[in-house]
C-alpha cells in the first residue's frame, strides 16, 4: 500500500473543498458530482474562487484547461512507460491521471513494469476517497457557519499557496512568479472576470521562455 | 441534493477540458516530439497559474490576507500542507476580527 500515505493526505483536502463549495451555494450533489467528473483538485478550487450564479460554463472550462495543462505533460511522459496496457486500457487509466498518482506511476516505472492491475489499484482508492469526502465536506460544511468568520474561505489560496511552493525550483521560478503576480494583480484592477488569470499565465510562459533563451544564449 | 442545469453545464465543460488534457499527452507523443522549449513553456503554467489565481486576494485585499498568505507561504516551507492550510485560516480569522475587516 504505497499509496496510503497519500490516501491519508488527500482526505483534508477533500473535506475542505467540499466545505468550500458548500459555502459557494453548491449542493451535495453538485459537489460529488464535480469531485467524479473533474477529479483535479487545484481546478476545482479555482472554480470555486471564480464561481457565480449562475455559473459561466466558459470561464470555468477556459480556467480548468489552464490549471491542469500539466497534465499533458504527466500524460505524454507516463504514455511511454506503459507498454503493457492496451490502446483502450492507456486513454482509461490516463482518465484517473492526478498529480499524486502520476508522481507514483513514475516511481514504479523506474523500479519496474506498470501493469494495468497495479496501476488500477492505486488510482480507484485515490479517486473514490476524492469523491466521498468532497461530499463529507460538502454535508459537514452547512453546519461550520460563515467561512469570512471562521477563515475558511482562505483555506483555498492557502492551498495554492503550498502548492506553488511545491513548484518552486529556483530563482527561475521566482522570476515566473513575480511576473504572473504582477500582470494578475494588474488585470484584476482593469478587467472584470477571469481574466487576470490567463494574464498571470501568459506572463509566467514569457518570462519563463526569455530566461530559457537567455541561459542557451549564454551556455 | 438539487443540481442546477447551469451548474451542471458548467461541471460537464470543466470535466472535457480536464480530460482533454489526461488525453493530450497521449495523443502527442504520437505526432511530436517534446522540446526543451516545449517543455519549459508547460512546465511554467502551472505555478504562474496558481501564483495568478491567489495574487489578488493575498496582495490587494487587505493587510489580513497579505499577512496570513506570507504565514501560510512560511510554515509550507517546513510543515506539512495541511499543518500551512490550517495556520493560514486561524491568521486571517485572528487579524480580521482584531482589525475589524
Amino acid at each position: 500500500m504505497a499509496m496510503a500515505p497519500l490516501i491519508v493526505a488527500v482526505m483534508p483536502i477533500g473535506l475542505v473543498f467540499g466545505a468550500v463549495a458548500a459555502g459557494k451555494g453548491l449542493s451535495g450533489a453538485e459537489v460529488t458530482l464535480m469531485s467524479a467528473l473533474v477529479f483535479a483538485g487545484g481546478s476545482q478550487f479555482v472554480a470555486m474562487d471564480i464561481w457565480t450564479h449562475p455559473a459561466s460554463w466558459a470561464a470555468l472550462a477556459f480556467s480548468a484547461l489552464l490549471v491542469n495543462v500539466r497534465h499533458v505533460l504527466m500524460s505524454a511522459s507516463l504514455g511511454a512507460k506503459l507498454q503493457g496496457f492496451s490502446g483502450p486500457a492507456k486513454y482509461a487509466s490516463m482518465l484517473l491521471l492526478a498529480d499524486e498518482i502520476w508522481a507514483m506511476a513514475e516511481m514504479r516505472a523506474k523500479e519496474g513494469k506498470l501493469t494495468p492491475a497495479w496501476f488500477a489499484g492505486i488510482a480507484v482508492p485515490f479517486y473514490l476517497v476524492w469523491v466521498t469526502t468532497s461530499l463529507a465536506g460538502a454535508l459537514l460544511g452547512a453546519f461550520l457557519g460563515d467561512p469570512k468568520v471562521t477563515g475558511l474561505d482562505f483555506a483555498f489560496p492557502a492551498v495554492f499557496i503550498v502548492l506553488v511552493m511545491g513548484f518552486w525550483k529556483g530563482r527561475g521560478t521566482g522570476a515566473v512568479l513575480a511576473a504572473s503576480a504582477a500582470a494578475a494583480v494588474l488585470t484584476h484592477q482593469l478587467l472584470p472576470g477571469v481574466w487576470y488569470i490567463a494574464a498571470g499565465a501568459a506572463a509566467g510562459v514569457v518570462v519563463a521562455l526569455l530566461a530559457g533563451r537567455s541561459q542557451e544564449a549564454h551556455a | 441534493m438539487t443540481v442546477d442545469p447551469n451548474t451542471l453545464l458548467a461541471i460537464a465543460a470543466m470535466a472535457i477540458a480536464t480530460i482533454a488534457t489526461r488525453m493530450g499527452g497521449l495523443v502527442l507523443i504520437r505526432f511530436v516530439t517534446i522540446g526543451e522549449t516545449q517543455r519549459r513553456a508547460l512546465e511554467a503554467i502551472p505555478p504562474a497559474v496558481l501564483m495568478a489565481v491567489i495574487a489578488p486576494t493575498a496582495l490587494v485585499t487587505g493587510p489580513a490576507e497579505t499577512i496570513a498568505a506570507v504565514i501560510t507561504a512560511l510554515v509550507a516551507m517546513r510543515l506539512p500542507l495541511l499543518a500551512a492550510v490550517a495556520a493560514g485560516v486561524v491568521t486571517v480569522a485572528i487579524l480580521r476580527m482584531a482589525l475589524g475587516a
